[in-house]
């Protein structure tokens, strides 16, 4: 066909029509299925670091201009505990996500990692089970742990020749367990207390306080 | 050329990988196991077969002159669409081919043979210039991804040989890339191609 | 039979100088720090060391007799050369098959693939370390008690860099004297300073190398160090700071032994000026800012791998020619 500008209007303007009808169309077909498959995966990824529950509600927070989730499980109208999405810009490679899972006593259930671009084979090992990380950290009451490598004169674990990724693990689990003591209410009780390291150190209190904010 | 010739032409003669050495970008970047590899050339297979059929129907109905950006517009339609299917149907490979998905736009195969078969050619030959091309693409990156994951992480389609700890960790990074591209270029040319 | 009576281009000057004679003074320039390896390490330096040249010259022998189907080059010592260098540049207690993958990655890859001795864009020795340290990183970066007790204590935890980059020592107090005399952990190759010194001495005195390459790498580093010691406020820093870094890590073997590889070195003094300067600068980069303590073995690749624009745009003036306007 001949190059004239009308020619060429009209079948650009034809062909970006047409092309944009069909993804449209193709979007209207996936679109619930793409959400689904997200739901799906948030809620696996929440039920992988907690115990049973029912449902969940989520709430946002901005802790050091990022955005953490608190996802509030509950077991008929008992809260059965925490999952807070967690992360950090510092890993290896950039960024890392994380689901962090705290009982309803501040104990770290489980964590699970979501997205990171880690070197394979050293940084990558934060995703598998049991890992040095993971390990040094599950079980453990969150107030009484400071997240600091065993290098950086912390008492964490670190992953062999992985030290950056290791600590930008704990970097991402700390800030959850900031997010975790705003969304749990602990941190209006452990009165004139601020920040999460202040209340780690004040264990007892923060401890009492916990126990507190649970009762009501 | 007869039909089978325009496959085979695309997988041995005119390999995309191996002989024209396009699409370095996802082949560098996503090979880093077999499965990644394959599900890459696959998604861009369909892609290729698709915008290839389209682009020789419409071939006589785009002015000369905006014949670049008509084709860029179909290409990128398909991809989108792809893209929406893998996100909706496959989540877990889409999570690992990541950003490569969108890339496969500004790939220049698609273009490359958009441009030089299917604009001159009829759609049933662009079809199978799509598949022949495809396939080789496909066949190249998951012989890049099984070679870098045996000898990266001693895994060969995520079946553990048991050998991971003395295994080059290197080759599942960018630097072994290079390497396995490389010297699976030198074997085709020399065994394969003649 | 044609090539029997080629005849070169003048200046037809001859040099008592072979690839072999080279090649062999080299070796013996790295005896000295050999020997003080020995002492430190006990005898795994020796199975180190012998692993390497054997699987060195075995995979130079093999590619050259049955893919070149070419002449036997091993006499010439340079497979020998680069199986030292590479051992040089290992911990002590390296698993032997880690050594051989090295081995095939130095002669295979970097060496063969581009044609042999000569044609090897790249320093061989230092590809396969570089290969190795990123293919097995805790092997390559966890070193080895020594095996006179006395010496113990300097080795507990990593090297000097690693410690330093960790924030687990500061600058000042790292027991530089201990450096110069080689009672630091790393490769068993790289510590001894003052052994690797004396190696480059021997090297100058026979004519194997010019001092451009190593004073241009260990000055601009000094320098580099110095700016940075005063930029955070001075003091003792100002010298303990370059000679640190002069004295740490592959700071010594890189300057006298790698860099200055005839085939991927510049050949004109300028040149080999503004390479030695670029290895320097681009180390002290890496080590005060980048992600591994060490980046002597970066910076030379690096390097090399402008060589030849270097070799392009920096040419001696040539007898005669007069420049006209």
């Amino acid at each position: 066909m001949k190059s004239t500008l009308f020619n060429m209007v009209a079948v650009l303007f034809s062909i970006t029509l047409i092309a944009s009808a069909g993804v449209g169309a193709v979007n209207m077909i996936t679109a619930d299925a793409i959400a689904e498959t997200k739901a799906a995966a948030t809620k696996q990824a929440v039920a992988n670091v907690l115990p049973e529950f029912d449902t969940n509600e989520q709430s946002e927070q901005t802790i050091d201009d990022m955005p953490i989730v608190v996802y509030t499980a509950k077991k008929g109208d008992k809260t059965v505990g925490y999952a807070v999405e967690s992360m950090t810009k510092n890993g290896f490679g950039g960024v890392i996500r994380m689901m962090v899972g705290f009982t309803t006593d501040g104990k770290i259930n489980n964590v699970n990692v979501l997205e990171q671009a880690e070197t394979p084979g050293l940084g990558t090992k934060m995703c598998d089970e049991g890992n040095a990380l993971l390990s040094s950290i599950q079980g453990k009451n969150s107030w009484e742990v400071e997240f600091k490598v065993k290098k950086d004169g912390g008492e964490l674990d670190a992953l062999t020749a992985a030290t950056i990724s290791s600590r930008a693990y704990y970097e991402a689990v700390a800030r959850a367990y900031q997010a975790f003591l705003v969304a749990s209410g602990a941190k209006d009780k452990a009165d004139g207390v601020s920040g999460a390291t202040a209340a780690k150190s004040a264990s007892k209190e923060g401890n009492t306080a916990q126990e507190g904010g649970k009762n009501e | 050329m007869n039909k089978l010739q325009i496959i085979t032409g695309g997988i041995i003669k005119n390999n995309p990988t191996f002989v024209l050495v396009l699409g370095m970008c996802p082949t560098l970047g996503t090979t880093t196991s077999a499965i990644n590899g394959m599900g890459m050339g696959v998604a861009t297979m369909a892609v290729l077969i698709m915008s290839n059929l389209v682009i020789s129907l419409i071939k006589n109905l785009i002015p000369d002159k905006v014949r670049i950006p008509a084709f860029i517009v179909v290409i990128a339609s398909f991809v989108t669409i792809i893209q929406m299917l893998m996100q909706a149907y496959v989540p877990s490979l889409y999570a690992s081919l990541g950003v490569f998905i969108p890339l496969i736009v500004v790939n220049c195969i698609i273009l490359g043979r958009a441009e030089a078969f299917a604009s001159k050619n009829g759609a049933i030959d662009s079809m199978l210039d799509g598949v022949g091309i495809g396939l080789g693409f496909t066949l190249a990156l998951t012989a890049i991804g099984s070679v870098r994951e045996i000898l990266g992480s001693g895994a060969i389609f995520g079946y553990s040989l048991g050998i991971a700890d003395y295994m080059p960790l290197v080759f599942v990074l960018a630097p072994g890339a290079f390497f396995v591209l490389g010297y699976l270029m030198v074997l085709f040319n020399k065994f394969v191609k003649k | 039979m044609a090539n029997k009576f080629f005849v070169a281009a003048s200046p037809h000057i001859h040099s008592p100088q072979s690839t072999q004679s080279l090649m062999r003074d080299v070796l013996i320039a790295l005896v000295p720090a050999f020997s003080l390896s020995l002492l430190i390490y006990g005898l795994d330096v020796l199975r180190v060391t012998a692993i390497a040249v054997v699987s060195c010259v075995l995979v130079e022998y093999l590619i050259q007799r049955f893919l070149f189907k070419g002449a036997n080059t091993v006499k010439n010592l340079s497979a020998v050369l680069t199986g030292v260098l590479l051992a040089f540049n290992l911990p002590s207690d390296i698993p032997w098959w880690i050594i051989v993958i090295g081995a095939v990655v130095a002669i295979g890859v970097a060496k063969m693939t581009f044609g042999g001795l000569g044609r090897n864009p790249f320093n061989p020795a230092l590809v396969g370390r570089v290969f190795l340290l990123i293919a097995y990183p805790v092997q390559m970066t966890s070193f080895p008690k020594p095996i006179s007790p006395e010496y113990v204590d300097a080795f507990a935890g990593a090297t000097p860099l690693a410690a330093v980059k960790a924030q687990a020592v500061e600058v000042g107090d790292v027991n530089l004297l201990a450096m110069l005399q080689g009672v630091m952990p790393g490769s068993f190759g790289e510590i001894g300073a003052l052994a690797l010194l004396c190696g480059g001495l021997y090297m100058l005195w026979r004519r194997v190398i010019t001092w451009h390459i190593p004073v241009a790498v260990l000055g601009s580093m000094a320098v580099f160090a110095f700016i940075v010691a005063l930029t955070q406020g001075g003091g003792a820093l100002m010298y303990e700071l370059p000679a640190f870094h002069l004295l740490a890590g592959g700071a010594m073997l890189g300057a006298i032994f790698m860099a200055t590889d005839y085939v991927t070195s510049p050949m004109t003094a300028k040149g080999m000026l503004i390479y030695g300067v670029g290895i320097g600068v681009i180390t002290m980069i890496i080590r005060q800012w980048g992600a591994y303590p060490e980046g002597m073995s970066f910076a030379i690749l690096l390097m090399n791998s402008v060589t030849p624009l270097i070799n392009k745009y920096v040419k001696p003036k040539r007898f005669g020619i007069m420049t006209t306007k």
